[in-house]
């Protein structure tokens, strides 16, 4: 089968030694398996996340992902713009519909995109890593390569915000979306589907300036899926993952919990259930261990 | 009061609502709000808004300048969006949020030391130096924000988990020396200036 192309964005915190660094191994050993072919954006830039709106105003951020957009339409030109990072994805995404839409912003835009030696015409296409998996691939061809289905496990599929809204996935409801569901499924373990906090905030950047309120929602998130009798979390979000996994200590010691769910991405999930090792699937770089998933690789 | 707000003072007068719809993101949908309260009630900091959404919708018809761009409501938002898809009459609220915030940041109405003002703005200085966001700066940099006493025993407090995070790799110290960036960090510089230069013109911040 012939492989499928794609311009990919990977995002500051997917960049080596940052904070979702771990998700990447995944990411490769899952494309390779599925012949999805990853072409990294030449020099690409942050899209200035939900947080950049304080200090940057609107023309700024969306000359920023413009400059993502007209990097993919000189360097890859017919592929769509993918990335693994919702924050990316719908700041990129929201810049080329807002583009498309209004004249008077592209024209703007194109004029500050000149002092970079840049011109975007409009014609690139965002989306998100889920979107290729579920669209492009299909359940169905996602399932083919699982060689170790992860029996036994009983996971809470955790699909946050940015994945899920204000675009989410096609076909899906921004309440209670199922694909997070299919996905634990189709690797073999069991999906906690009555998880309550399946579409809630995490606290997003202000786990960092409020992290009071913030802990508030994480403690929410961790004990729903302990209600629910879950092994582990998992999230496509590299935002949800920090915050969900790194903050129940803090939340331990404030409070007295006892909290020490593991936090994984889809992506190792897969990789494991694809027969890749803990190395693959960037487990030494989850915090809470996921020991059931090393016992799976044994 | 700073030079950019009594300009705007004179220039709108008493004009609140106009005000927001010329300058403020996607501002021209406030008036469409029907007060229904689905957005106050979806929101997962909703207790910690000073005024809601909803009540800030109002309060700019109702002309509440000053209450309303001094407030550090807007700042609660954490961009979930589930204002923006619950909204019957389909408002960008998430983004109006975003733009009041910006707009009182602009004028120097926000609230100072507000801590998510703080944090956006520390954000933007470093993705800004290297076209990149270089996580480690920017965490030392909050940290730091309240002088270097305090920036102590935030780091004390946090050593576990940033312990944790610099032994799962998810966390380099050598970044404070370096660390990622854009090739063409001058050209992105100079976009960001000319992008700025061009808003600042659009939005009668300059002539």
């Amino acid at each position: 089968m012939a492989k499928k192309n794609y311009a990919f964005y990977p995002g500051c915190s997917s960049q080596k030694g940052a904070s979702a660094s771990n998700f990447v191994p995944s990411i490769g050993v899952m494309c390779d398996k599925l012949d999805i072919q990853l072409n990294e954006i030449p020099d690409w830039n942050c899209c200035s996340a939900s947080i950049g709106y304080g200090e940057g105003g609107q023309l700024s951020r969306l000359v920023l992902n413009a400059r993502n957009l007209a990097l993919v339409e000189q360097n890859l030109p017919g592929q769509d713009l993918v990335s693994g990072c919702p924050a990316c994805w719908l700041s990129t995404r929201e810049t080329a519909e807002k583009l498309n839409e209004v004249d008077s912003l592209m024209a703007d835009t194109n004029e500050a995109l000149k002092e970079a030696g840049l011109h975007l015409s409009g014609t690139v296409k965002a989306r998100h890593l889920i979107e290729v998996l579920i669209e492009d691939v299909g359940f169905e061809a996602m399932k083919e390569p699982v060689v170790k289905p992860l029996e036994g496990l009983k996971i809470a599929g955790y699909v946050g915000c940015q994945t899920n809204r204000p675009f989410g996935i096609a076909g899906e409801s921004f309440e209670n979306p199922q694909y997070l569901d299919k996905m634990i499924e189709m690797v073999g373990a069991e999906a906690a589907t009555g998880y309550e906090q399946k579409v809630t905030c995490c606290g997003g950047a202000l786990a960092f300036s409020e992290p009071e309120k913030s802990q508030k929602q994480i403690r929410d998130i961790v004990e729903s899926a302990y209600d629910h009798g879950a092994d582990m979390i998992v999230t496509p979000c590299q935002l949800c993952q920090a915050n969900v996994e790194i903050y129940q200590s803090e939340i331990n010691k404030k409070q007295g919990t006892k909290l020490a769910m593991p936090v994984v991405y889809y992506s190792q999930l897969m990789t494991v259930a694809y027969g890749g090792n803990s190395k693959q699937a960037g487990l030494d770089g989850n915090i809470l261990r996921p020991q059931k998933l090393f016992d799976i690789i044994k | 009061m700073s030079e950019l707000n009594q300009k705007a003072v004179a220039k709108y007068e008493n004009n609140f609502l106009r005000e927001v719809e010329e300058r403020v993101e996607d501002g021209e949908w406030v008036k469409m709000c029907m007060q229904c309260g689905v957005c106050a009630g979806s929101c997962p900091l909703g207790n910690a808004w000073e005024h809601s959404p909803q009540k800030l919708f109002r309060m700019i018809m109702a002309g509440k300048r000053e209450e309303v761009l001094t407030s550090d409501a807007m700042w609660m938002c954490t961009s979930c969006y589930s204002c923006i898809v619950r909204c019957p009459r389909k408002l960008p609220i998430t983004h109006i949020m975003h733009g009041l915030a910006h707009y009182s940041h602009r004028l120097e109405l926000a609230p100072k030391g507000q801590p998510t003002r703080e944090l956006a703005r520390i954000f933007w200085q470093n993705l800004v130096k290297t076209g990149r966001v270089n996580e480690l700066k920017f965490s030392l940099a909050v940290y730091f924000k309240d002088g270097f006493v305090q920036g102590i025993k935030n780091l004390l407090s946090m050593q576990g988990i940033a312990l944790g995070l610099v032994k799962a790799r998810r966390l380099n110290p050598m970044e404070i020396i370096g660390g990622h960036k854009c090739r063409d960090i001058g050209g992105i510089q100079k976009m960001l200036a000319k992008a700025r230069e061009i808003e600042d013109r659009r939005q009668g911040f300059t002539s």
